[in-house]
């Protein structure tokens, strides 16, 4: 264990490491550069491997084969990027493919404010690409998060064997505060499962275990493995017919939903006698908590619910999370997303959008402003 | 007993239970496959490629299809994306002997970035591109090597583009190997992916093919006898020809021939190599 002084990209960078990292591809993008500028200094005197690739549809691409090759794999990127890694992403959910993708967002539509802070992809990220399908999606609020979720979302890609999302934006991409990188042994890494033995005789690879995961035949290790972009059944065979689209795709979503308890992470805070229960997330989440503070200066019984993972979400706990709270207000640095699933889980309250539109982290004043309204 | 034999001496190259292939009568694809498959035989019978070892991966296509069938370690990915997934593999475990397949639509249209960077970066894999004129599989569209005023369904007046020499362009870049075979000269795609497999860096293979169904059809070629004798007379083996000389016109003719043979240090050696 070590203390240090970083920023939520250098911590990203680090937590993959400590998750046992291997090989990176990239393009260059800002806000999400220092990651791989980072990597590429760091990786390789740990024996592993980091490369610029033509575009981001390549760098997806590549880690999704360097993953089936038996390296735990990640790629950076803001939204532009993201929007081309897109259709990979289903390929890594039908090829149950362990990946990181982090999206650093920065202000959109189109090339935006590259520069700038936004919270506007958290639906891109859930959805970006085509096909049924459930991709977790993390969303951290400090530098220190930054590194604990990145170790977390290796541990869920491995342990699903799914893609996962890492959704940072601009301002803690650059926010510098203090970091405790652990080593080895000192955090949990999950590795995936593999076969424990090649098969003498033809085997169903694509045959799951009990927990919905079947073990991954990395490349190299005389597992004859067949990747398969089509619908496909056990065998690993292109199969359009119904029982095999229904089994594959509802076995895709069922080993997610499933483990909802171990993806799912979310923070309380003051919410035994909230009358009033301010969600929010990522840097947003950190504004928002001090205004909360200051409205129970002010006598206003407020509390705060910070959303960890973005998707899927445990709707029971998020239910269930301030028992007394007759209003909700879900403050979020976009046009109000969240606040839709917001308004679908707390059915009996009354939910507002408190919508803060802003190139920078949302100032308390802004947030106080937005929300004032539905006190 | 005997009804559980090999019936075919490259059966143990192929997942058999997946036969029959989906390609039509008169396809090159197929020509095309058992020609490398002979002649990975060989260099596995030689002890210089390990089994273990070969990753074949394709896109989208019927090239695309044909890996669907050997027996090892395969993977059938996206759309013009196999070149990026064989890098990411091949880098995250150098052992890998990486061998992509694709049509010329897969490997040179959606996929031709791709193309063009692992050329230029000389990265260690075989690539073979099957150039049927056409885009087969989605019912006879334009591909990028489809000839100058030919019919297809997506260009009903003719074709307004003159096609793409992938040829010249690879040779253009960093490969260290680069040649071209036809459907009708299976000797020579056994010969030149045989060479290819013992060599390092960025190797690239085009294959003419047939295809009857789709490019015959636009062309009134639909017979697959005809249209397998109308390109052979059309072929013109050179010896070491020069990359001005790689015409590939289906008027005047198509030249095959070995165009460039380098033995540059490939990429992961380079990479290996650099210094701090």
């Amino acid at each position: 264990m070590r203390r240090t002084f970083a920023t939520g990209n250098f911590a990203v960078a680090e937590g993959a490491m400590t998750a046992g990292l291997r090989f990176y591809a990239g393009y260059p993008i800002t806000p999400s550069s220092e990651i791989f500028e980072y990597l590429a200094e760091e990786l390789p005197k740990r024996g592993g491997v980091v490369v610029q690739m033509e575009d981001e549809i390549a760098s997806i691409n590549a880690i999704i084969g360097a993953s089936w090759a038996g390296a735990k794999a990640m790629t950076a990127t803001s939204g532009p990027g993201f929007s081309l890694m897109a259709e990979a992403i289903s390929l890594a959910v039908v090829t149950e493919t362990p990946v990181v993708i982090v999206n650093v967002m920065r202000a959109g539509p189109s090339t935006g404010a590259p520069t700038k802070t936004s919270q506007s992809d958290v639906f891109q990220a859930r959805w970006a690409s085509h096909g049924d399908y459930i991709v977790p999606v993390y969303a951290p609020w400090s530098v220190q998060e930054a590194y604990d979720l990145t170790i977390k979302a290796f541990n869920t890609a491995e342990l699903l064997r799914t893609p996962v999302i890492l959704l940072s934006d601009a301002t803690i991409a650059h926010l510098w505060e203090s970091l405790t990188i652990y080593d080895r042994g000192e955090v949990e890494v999950i590795e995936r499962k593999i076969p424990k033995k090649v098969s003498d005789e033809p085997y169903p690879p694509h045959k799951p275990d009990e927990d919905l995961v079947p073990p991954m035949p990395i490349f190299g290790a005389g597992f004859k493995a067949l990747v398969e972009s089509l619908l496909h059944d056990e065998w690993g065979h292109y199969s359009p017919t119904n029982s095999v689209y229904h089994s594959l795709v509802k076995r895709l979503v069922d080993k997610v939903v499933k483990r909802l308890s171990y993806v799912y992470e979310q923070e309380t805070r003051f919410c035994e006698d909230a009358e009033v229960l301010l969600v929010s997330y990522g840097s947003t989440a950190r504004t928002v908590y001090l205004v909360i503070k200051e409205l129970r200066k002010r006598g206003v019984r407020a509390g705060f619910l910070r959303l960890k993972t973005l998707w899927p979400l445990d709707e029971v706990r998020i239910r269930g999370c301030c028992p007394n709270a007759k209003k909700v207000i879900v403050v979020e640095n976009n046009i109000g997303k969240i606040y839709m699933d917001m308004s679908r889980i707390f059915r009996n309250q009354d939910v507002f959008s408190a919508s803060v539109l802003s190139l920078e982290l949302p100032t308390p004043s802004e947030v106080l402003e937005a929300v004032e309204p539905w006190l | 007993m005997a009804l559980a034999m090999h019936v075919h001496p490259l059966d143990k190259h192929l997942r058999v239970k997946r036969l029959p292939t989906i390609f039509c009568s008169g396809c090159g694809i197929g020509v095309a496959l058992s020609a490398m498959l002979r002649a990975l035989d060989k260099r596995i019978s030689e002890g210089s490629v390990n089994p273990n070892k070969v990753l074949w991966v394709s896109g989208i296509g019927c090239s695309g299809r044909a890996v669907l069938y050997l027996n090892y370690d395969v993977a059938h990915v996206l759309h013009g994306r196999a070149i990026p997934f064989a890098i990411g593999a091949v880098l995250a475990n150098p052992e890998l002997k990486a061998i992509v397949i694709g049509g010329d639509g897969d490997i040179a249209a959606i996929g031709g970035n791709h193309l063009i960077h692992a050329a230029k970066r000389n990265f260690d894999m075989v690539v073979v591109m099957i150039t049927n004129f056409i885009y087969a599989m989605t019912g006879g569209q334009v591909a990028p090597t489809t000839p100058y005023g030919v019919y297809t369904t997506t260009t009903p007046a003719g074709n307004p583009e003159y096609p793409l020499n992938v040829i010249k362009l690879v040779g253009a870049l960093n490969a260290n190997y680069v040649a071209r075979a036809s459907v009708t000269t299976p000797h020579l795609i056994e010969q030149y992916f045989y060479k290819a497999l013992a060599m390092r860096g960025f190797r690239f293979i085009e294959v003419v093919a047939t295809c009857p169904e789709m490019f015959g059809r636009h062309i009134g070629l639909r017979d697959s006898v005809e249209m397998f004798g109308e390109l052979k007379k059309r072929v013109v083996y050179r010896h070491r020809p020069s990359l001005e000389e790689a015409m590939m016109d289906w008027e005047k003719g198509i030249v095959i021939g070995e165009f460039v043979e380098r033995n540059n240090p490939s990429f992961i050696e380079l990479l290996r190599g650099v210094k701090k």
